[in-house]
């Protein structure tokens, strides 16, 4: 009689180190597409605020399929659909491609309403000491504005690096995606499943600690 | 000096200004009265060129506000202008405030701009305000902390949009205090105001505005004594 021979093998420390690399990925998938993407959003919004014809026209309706077409159908559509028109790119690309601009279709309406939050009267103010138009926006309108809504730009951020797991799908091997091999090597989906969810935490909650530290000092 | 021909201002169908003419020389003081909507506001608005104009010119020192070719932001530091809103920049302190334009638009280095902006904050007695954030002060230093802010660029010309109308009725004399003060100094003002007392102590002429016309205008007495408009005499029977 021979032995069963076992297919799977438990859970052992150097997992955590795969796990841990996974989440650098995820880190470093998150932080490419949310810098990417906030400039391009704060673009995009500022042109939305300054045209609300032309601009609004083309930019709006673009930016309103990112925004509605759940996260996962772009990425597939995207990753598959690419290579026909000649962009072949690998599934880490693909990735950042798809979550930068999901992320400027969110970070677009934020900008918007930052610059937006700054009464004319405000730029007229600054405007009337002999500052340029570019002057005013940059010292007067992007520190103010964009402290009404540095608490709305952090829920994108925070949503953004959630949502950088359904890069799995593309078979990138971030947090999420290593997780489910592991779970199919052990067997344990509680165990492996319950320390991804540490690493997710671990990553995001610094992120609204130091936020929230922003807000404490701006509000004095 | 300030030279206003023939100027025209539409917001759309509404005919705001009417052709006004107005001249203001080097130190005086012109106080602007007349009800809401009558374009006063507007008035000064197409002088320091935030408005469009539809019609007509504007001169200062020689040189045409709305002209194409003219460099308007190099102009607007030759006018201060102080708003109903007192605008403070609520990020920075009241000496960044009123060092910011110095910095930014003068070049001045940053030591330099601080104490022209200390300085200023002391004429206008907020000396012991300096590293204030605005959210902290009254309205009337806020408002006195936009005059400074105006006055760090050195401007030949102060423009006061109804600098009082928003502050509480017990901050109002402390800002027109600072007012008087400029105008003793010398300092070349156009006063939109509804403070009639104001007008008739410190200004050199009054002009009174009626649905975009300027209607009347000569030194204090003859307006509030004399007036030959009647629409005049009615505007002072009611706000007395």
């Amino acid at each position: 009689m021979q032995e069963p021979v076992s297919f799977f093998t438990g859970f052992n420390p150097n997992d955590l180190w795969f796990l841990g690399e996974a989440a650098l990925k995820t880190l470093w998938i998150s932080i490419l597409s949310i810098t990417i993407g906030s400039v391009m959003g704060c673009v995009f919004g500022w042109v939305l605020h300054e045209s609300k014809s032309v601009a609004g026209i083309i930019l709006a309706p673009i930016l309103d399929v990112f925004r509605s077409v759940p996260l996962l159908i772009q990425l597939v559509l995207f990753y598959n659909f690419a290579p026909m028109v000649g962009l072949d790119l690998n599934p880490f690309l693909s990735g950042v491609v798809i979550l930068t601009f999901y992320t400027a279709s969110l970070v677009t309406n934020v900008a918007r309403g930052g610059i937006e939050s700054v009464e004319t009267s405000m730029r007229r103010a600054s405007r009337s000491l002999g500052l340029t138009y570019w002057q005013d926006l940059f010292h007067v309108v992007l520190p103010i504005g964009g402290r009404t809504v540095f608490p709305a730009w952090i829920g994108v951020v925070l949503g953004v690096m959630k949502d950088s797991a359904l890069v799995s799908v593309l078979g990138y091997v971030e947090l999420l995606k290593a997780s489910q091999i592991l779970i199919t090597r052990t067997q344990e989906p509680l165990l492996i499943l319950s320390i991804a969810g540490a690493f997710y935490f671990a990553l995001s909650y610094p992120i609204s600690l130091y936020a929230s530290k922003f807000e404490k000092r701006w509000a004095k | 000096m300030i030279q206003i021909r023939d100027l025209h201002k539409h917001f759309g169908d509404l005919h705001v200004l009417k052709g006004i003419n107005l001249d203001v020389s080097k130190g005086e003081v012109l106080s602007i009265i007349g009800s809401s909507g009558s374009g006063k506001s507007t008035l000064l608005y197409c002088i320091n060129g935030l408005e469009a104009i539809q019609q007509g010119t504007v001169h200062i020192n020689g040189t045409d506000v709305h002209a194409k070719n003219t460099d308007i932001n190099k102009l607007r530091q030759k006018l201060g202008m102080v708003f109903q809103q007192w605008n403070s920049f609520p990020h920075l302190t009241t000496l960044e405030n009123v060092a910011l334009a110095p910095r930014i638009v003068k070049g001045k280095s940053k030591e330099e701009a601080l104490e022209l902006a200390a300085k200023q904050l002391k004429h206008v007695g907020l000396g012991d305000k300096l590293k204030n954030y605005p959210v902290s002060l009254s309205g009337g230093q806020q408002q006195r902390l936009a005059i400074a802010r105006a006055l760090a660029m050195e401007p030949e010309y102060m423009l006061f949009d109804e600098a009082t109308s928003a502050l509480d009725p017990e901050k109002v004399g402390e800002v027109l205090d600072t007012m008087r003060l400029l105008a003793e100094e010398g300092m070349t003002m156009i006063c939109v105001t509804h403070e009639m007392g104001f007008a008739r102590e410190v200004s050199d002429r009054v002009a009174y505005f009626h649905e975009g016309i300027m209607e009347e205008i000569g030194p204090p007495q003859q307006i509030f004594e004399d007036a030959q408009s009647e629409h005049t005499r009615k505007f002072l029977m009611n706000v007395r």
